[in-house]
Formats: C-alpha cells, structure tokens, sequence
C-alpha cells in the first residue's frame, strides 16, 4: 500500500491500488488538489490551479 | 504484414477518462506513448520524434496548449484526433455558433459585441434576462445570468476592466427557460453513441458543477441535429450539448472536443473510452 503525505496539512493519505502518475486526488483531511508525481516511491504534489482555457 | 501502428496520447492530467483510455489502448494491445503536455516541445525544423505516432490522441485541459500542439502537429503531417480545425471550432464558443449559423443548425440567439456600450446596446435589442459567457472557457466557469441592465452594466464593466483581450469580446445568449436539465450527447464519427440529461436546480447544469446524469433515449431527431452539428465543425470524437426550448425544440448549445464521459460511460454502459481508440487507430490507419 502507497502512503504519501500531503504537503499542505500533513495528513497520512494511502492512495489507491490503480493510482497512476499524472492523477489528481484530494486529500481527506484538507481537502486540497494533489497530483500524484510519482509511484515507486509514491510522491504528490500541491496540483496547479485551474486555469481560464482549462475545460473539455 | 501491415506496420503496427504506434499511437500517442498528449494529455495534461490522468483523469478517470484518460485511465480508461490508457486501459482500453492496452487491452487491444497498442503500441502507445503517454505524452505530458507539460513535459513535451516541439521543434518546427525536426519532425522526426512526432513522426514516429500514426496518430496522436489530444486529450489537453488546456485549451491553448492543446490547439498550438495540434497546429504543429498538423504542419508535420501527422494525423490527430480531433484535427486541429475540430479544436479551432470547438474551443471558441463563439466560432462554434458560427460555424453552426454557417450549416443551419437550430442554436440558441446569439449576439456578439466589443465593447462595453455596444454590447449593452445588443443586449437591450435581445432582451433579458440573457447569458454572457467567455468565449473560451469550460466547466460551467465565468458565466453570467444578466436579469436587468444593472447587472449587464456590471458585468460589462468587470470583463473590459479586468479580463484579458479575449473577454473584451462580449458573447451574450438569450436565457433559456429549459426543464431543469440539458442534454449531452456522445458523436464518435458518423455515430451517436449515447446521450443523458443533465439534472441540475441550478440554471448551469454541467457535471462539473453538480449536475446529476440520467440516461437521454437517442431519438431520431436527437441523432440527426447531433451528427449534424459535429458535422458543422468539422467531425470526429465530440460531445454535443443540446437545450430543448420550450418552443423551439432542442438547439445545439456548444460542442466539447476534448470531452469528459466519467458520467456517460458508467450510466450508458457503452465504452467510450474504447470507441474512441478504435477512432483513433481508423485515422491512425488512414480511413
């Protein structure tokens, strides 16, 4: 089980079997955008903000 | 034997949509690259690395960064999905309704103005209440109800204040007083996959602002205004969002081109993901 620890609140997250890099999860605890940075060892980051041209 | 295709995927973000399509890429066994838009530059003079994918999959949440990528792309010859046209058409709402006055497709009124007095003066002839929206832009994000001229004098002075060129283009709809829900349909080539409303109290009913999805029968009008309105900007993978008027029937309202389907793929059953990479290795292949 991967375990990170959010940089914004410190809270212990455990991420999810099928997570992959590039993926944004929300810490529990804060709340906050992190995106998964790397796997082996398991890494997050704050997310960027959304931008004005970001969308579908 | 034919050449095995070799596929990329530019995408900014691992959405759920992008898993699947990863997953779906996978199971069928596809030579693929994952490609960050963050991490990836282009050089005009050497083509040769982007040379090597038969197609690239753009899956961008940046629209600038995706149209400029698919604009190189397109200058070296490689296929993408959607093209760059697609992109061009798809990500300005307003050369959306255009292109959409263009082929006759039933579609909202629609004014256009740029500046703050004019389009006040547009907005009086339109009546209210009426909708202003960024020309570019997603998500529900930076849209503006104007019930009064109040209000319209108010917005009109934030955007030419404080936003970019861009909002100094003032794009005004009228308000249209839909049952609580529009609609979203899935065009993957000359097909309409599937479609559901989305149930919202609030007058902007995208998922990503909380709207609620439930399965939308794929009538035989619906089916046609669809393919005709992917049509109109060019064809290719496409969710097309319709409002059925209470008079008017259903007008098409804007068309995504890098869409998101975490909502229609469970509740339709249908795999989009896989529809699409079954598109792309088409195009990969040249059909």
């Amino acid at each position: 089980m991967k375990t990170v620890i959010c940089p914004e609140c410190e809270a212990q997250i455990t991420l999810e079997a099928g997570a992959e890099v590039g993926e944004i999860v929300v810490c529990p605890d804060c709340g906050v955008d992190l995106e998964v940075t790397a796997l082996d060892p398991a890494a997050v980051q704050l997310a960027p903000m959304e931008q004005e041209d970001w969308g579908e | 034997m034919q050449k095995r295709l070799r596929i990329g995927v530019l995408y900014s973000r691992v959405r759920v949509e992008e898993k699947w399509i990863f997953a779906a890429l996978e199971k069928r066994g596809v030579d693929f690259d994952r490609l960050d838009d963050r991490a990836v530059h282009f050089d005009l003079e050497k083509p040769e690395p982007w040379r090597q994918y038969d197609a690239v999959l753009e899956r961008s949440i940046s629209y600038t960064s995706g149209l400029y990528a698919l604009r190189v792309l397109d200058a070296f010859g490689v296929r993408t999905v959607n093209t760059v046209e697609v992109a061009e058409a798809c990500g300005d709402k307003l050369t959306t309704s255009a292109l959409l006055r263009k082929a006759g497709v039933p579609q909202p009124r629609n004014v256009v103005a740029f500046t703050p007095e004019s389009a006040l003066d547009a907005l009086e002839e339109l009546g209210y209440p009426a909708v202003v929206k960024p020309v570019v832009g997603s998500w529900g994000r930076l849209l503006a109800k104007i019930n009064d001229r109040d209000a319209a004098e108010a917005v009109f002075e934030h955007k030419a204040t404080l936003g970019s060129a861009q909002h100094q283009v003032f794009y005004i709809q009228e308000y249209i007083e839909k049952p609580g829900r529009d609609i979203r349909a899935i065009v993957i080539g000359d097909r309409v996959l599937t479609a559901m409303y989305r149930n919202s109290e609030h007058w902007i009913t995208n998922t990503a602002r909380g709207g609620r999805g439930e399965l939308c029968p794929v009538t035989p009008e619906i089916e046609a205004l669809c393919l005709q309105a992917a049509q109109a900007v060019g064809g290719g993978v496409l969710a097309v969002d319709l409002i059925e008027h209470p008079a008017r029937g259903f007008l098409v309202n804007e068309i995504n081109h890098t869409m998101e389907f975490h909502t229609a793929q469970p509740l339709s059953g249908i795999d989009i993901a896989g529809e699409i990479v079954e598109y792309v290795m088409r195009a990969a292949s040249g059909q």
